[in-house]
């Protein structure tokens, strides 16, 4: 089996002209790979499906105090009562809750080499430039250079450790500081906030934890390449990010490279808490596997993502670049209860060939002059469809709130769909709230324009999308805003002419 | 340099050029002159590749390469260059870079090496000069919030920076008052030697007073029904284009 990809998968050089013959390339190889897992699979897996006694399991096997294992049984519990939701403009097969595995230990499975993956990853990886170590390790190859990272972020945390900074997996958190995550988990975003994000209180697997002790100014973006390789395992990432008073962390979410999943349900919860005069920038780069052109395979991403502004002067900014998976269902909140708190949300959201996203954000205004800004840019190309769905709500003891709210959608092409779902729900008279949206098209004009001037049609996409896209992308870190403009060529390759 | 024979070309089926055929010799400066809708625009974005128009039969060479068989990129790249009749707008992308990137995907082409930051600036500022243009517009997007002037002497600072062997000027001088007039073709005439060629498109012979051209070539219903030197342009202004179409017409 092995011989077979080997022979199949063409030269680089060879690629360009190869579209056709690829798909069917990579259908084989894909197919090749779901035979492979089968035969030499090691995992540590339980029966599939869901019941208490998974639960029970799961965090058992995490060590989990008392306390934890109740929280789970308790949203368990709450889950078998919940039904999926069916309001996003969202098309998507049932998914079967029952034939899922819940927990599974990342052991050696995927390919051995970059031999044996998709080639048309391997072009992509070429075209954003990825080192050579981190192709194996996104592709899922199972090799040495992880444990240069290991070492790495081990030095990391000897210096956040000086400051008193706690990034750790949160099941780490769960041993070392029961006291915190007691105190905060699920604070935000309670086990009965919606369907998936109660299942995800459930069973989650890992994620990361974050405390900045009050003061203090976290000295470097922290970030989390998060990894996952077991087949056929619910994703189910679990994130809490505490800022204490005066505290100021940057954090850093996903890569702009492709990741290759088997799982096709992921039910990640974020939680974010500041505390008075704290400020949380939360920065997401997601390019999860889209599914092939005809939109086989890809990603369901049903992820709750919500910050709580507990503290007055307290901040809370998200910005999140969402390029991948076949299905995106997220909408990364803002709770204004400290007054004088900000909110703020900057996404820009990219289609193409059959993905559909159905993305925003909810404003709510609790605390007295309380202030939020909403800039959504999303871009649709292909047979996509993208929408908006955003909430401006001030409650009624919210004095003087503020809200812009700026609602673009740009089409490449005309198959594709945009649509825009604003909702605002004013309670109190003193509030200010705008909120403007417009559509365009990336027009012939334009392109030929950039050709005429030796610049390549794909370039001149990715141009007019980047510039298109600036005001989002300017909230980026440096380097990754540089990696985010690369990933919106190459993400819409194929997608003109 | 350009080689144009019987060239036709229609757009949805309706037939525009009608067998147009032109020689163009480095060093040359080529004026096209004729009515609204003889084909005066359709010829300059035939030649650079715009899509939607269908070549019924003829063929331009360009350098000896079959123009017509390359993609707009590429005859960019090879050196020719069309200074829009109206100006692109592009949200969002910065003047500068947008100009920087077209330059070195012109010297990668060529096997150069791409400018950096530094260089290219210093060479940006230089040309800018001959233009006249407000350093402030380099910084803005492309062609966005630009004046329609703003806009031409932007398309003949890109031509400045790019260096084409063959620039085509589509109605350079549409909406131009007399001073960005004498600016743009200023630049024009700057950037004149014996190895580039310049076709220019105009209505009206008032760009040709300070653009002086080698050739004038009257074009209509798709055809070029008369050739001349620059006196011919002086005599269309003074009679105006009806009696050359009789007379095209009485020879049919």
């Amino acid at each position: 089996m092995i011989d077979k990809t080997n022979k199949t998968a063409p030269k680089n050089d060879e690629n360009i002209a190869m579209s056709d013959e690829q798909q069917t390339i990579q259908n084989i190889t894909d197919q090749d790979y779901k035979y492979g897992f089968v035969t030499d699979i090691e995992m540590e897996a339980f029966p599939k499906g869901l019941d208490e006694n998974i639960v029970r399991m799961i965090s058992a096997k995490k060590n989990e105090p008392e306390f934890m294992t109740e929280w789970r049984l308790k949203a368990y519990r709450y889950w078998r009562k919940q039904k999926e939701p069916k309001w996003p403009k969202l098309e998507y097969s049932e998914v079967d809750y029952e034939d899922l595995y819940y927990y599974a230990a990342p052991k050696k499975d995927g390919p051995k080499s970059l031999d044996e993956v998709d080639p048309e990853l391997l072009k992509t990886f070429d075209k954003l430039g990825v080192p050579l170590e981190e192709r194996e390790l996104l592709a899922g190859v199972a090799v040495d250079a992880v444990i240069d990272s290991v070492s790495v972020a081990t030095t990391f945390k000897d210096k956040l450790g000086e400051l008193g900074i706690i990034f750790c997996p949160i099941s780490e958190a769960i041993q070392d500081h029961p006291e915190l995550v007691k105190k905060y988990l699920g604070t935000v975003v309670p086990y009965t906030d919606n369907f998936y994000a109660t299942l995800n209180s459930a069973v989650f697997s890992d994620g990361s934890f974050v405390y900045i002790p009050p003061g203090v100014r976290c000295p470097m973006e922290l970030s989390s390449y998060f990894r996952i390789n077991a087949s056929k395992t619910g994703q189910f990432e679990r994130t809490l990010i505490v800022a204490d008073k005066g505290s100021y962390v940057s954090y850093l979410e996903g890569c702009t490279a492709p990741m290759r999943d088997e799982n096709q349900l992921h039910a990640a919860v974020v939680e974010l808490i500041a505390l008075d005069d704290a400020e949380i920038k939360y920065s997401t780069v997601q390019n999860w596997y889209a599914g092939n052109k005809e939109g086989v395979g890809g990603i369901f991403n049903f992820v709750t993502k919500r910050g709580l502004c507990g503290g007055s002067n307290s901040k809370i900014s998200w910005t999140q670049v969402e390029t991948g998976s076949a299905i995106t269902w997220k909408y990364p909140s803002c709770i204004l209860k400290g007054d004088n708190s900000v909110g703020e949300f900057y996404s820009v959201a990219l289609t193409n060939n059959y993905q559909q996203a159905d993305t925003g954000t909810k404003m709510i205004h609790q605390g007295k002059n309380t202030r939020s800004l909403i800039i959504s840019k999303g871009i649709s190309a292909g047979k996509s469809n993208n929408a908006y769905r955003g909430l401006v709500k001030v409650n009624s003891k919210a004095e003087n709130a503020r809200n812009y709210s700026q609602c673009d959608s740009l089409l490449i092409g005309d198959q594709c769909g945009a649509h825009t779902y604003p909702y605002l729900e004013i309670e109190n008279p003193s509030a200010q709230v705008e909120h403007e949206a417009t559509t365009s098209k990336v027009s012939e004009d334009q392109i030929f324009y950039l050709n005429q001037r030796g610049i390549s049609t794909e370039d001149a996409v990715g141009m007019i999308v980047s510039g298109y896209a600036r005001e989002v992308f300017q909230q980026l870190p440096m380097e990754f805003a540089v990696e985010a403009q690369a990933l919106m060529s190459v993400s819409l390759e194929g997608s003109v002419g | 340099m350009l080689s144009i024979k019987n060239l036709q070309v229609s757009v949805e089926e309706k037939p525009i050029l009608k067998g147009l055929n032109l020689e163009v010799k480095p060093g040359e400066i080529h004026a096209i002159m004729g009515p609204n809708g003889s084909g005066k625009s359709t010829l300059a974005h035939v030649l650079s590749g715009r899509e939607g128009y269908q070549v019924d039969s003829g063929s331009a060479s360009y350098k000896g390469l079959n123009l017509l068989e390359m993609a707009p990129e590429i005859r960019a790249r090879e050196g020719m260059f069309l200074a829009f009749q109206y100006p692109i707008e592009i949200p969002g992308v910065n003047n500068t870079s947008f100009l920087k990137k077209a330059l070195n995907e012109i010297r990668k082409h060529r096997g150069e090496e791409e400018l950096d930051a530094i260089d290219f600036l210093s060479l940006i500022k230089k040309q800018m000069k001959l233009v006249e243009m407000k350093e402030e517009l380099l910084k803005r997007p492309v062609n966005q919030g630009f004046s329609g002037g703003e806009k031409k002497r932007n398309e003949i600072l890109q031509m400045a920076v790019l260096n084409p062997t063959l620039a085509i000027l589509d109605e350079t001088d549409s909406g131009l008052d007399i001073d960005a007039l004498r600016i743009v073709a200023g630049g024009v005439n700057k950037l004149r030697s014996s190895d580039n060629s310049f076709v220019v498109i105009t209505h009206y012979q008032r760009l040709l007073d300070y653009i002086v051209p080698d050739f004038v070539h009257v074009l209509s219903n798709g055809q070029i029904i008369k050739s001349g030197t620059k006196e011919l342009a002086l005599e269309l202004e003074e009679r105006g284009y009806d009696w050359l179409l009789e007379e095209a017409e009485s020879k049919v």
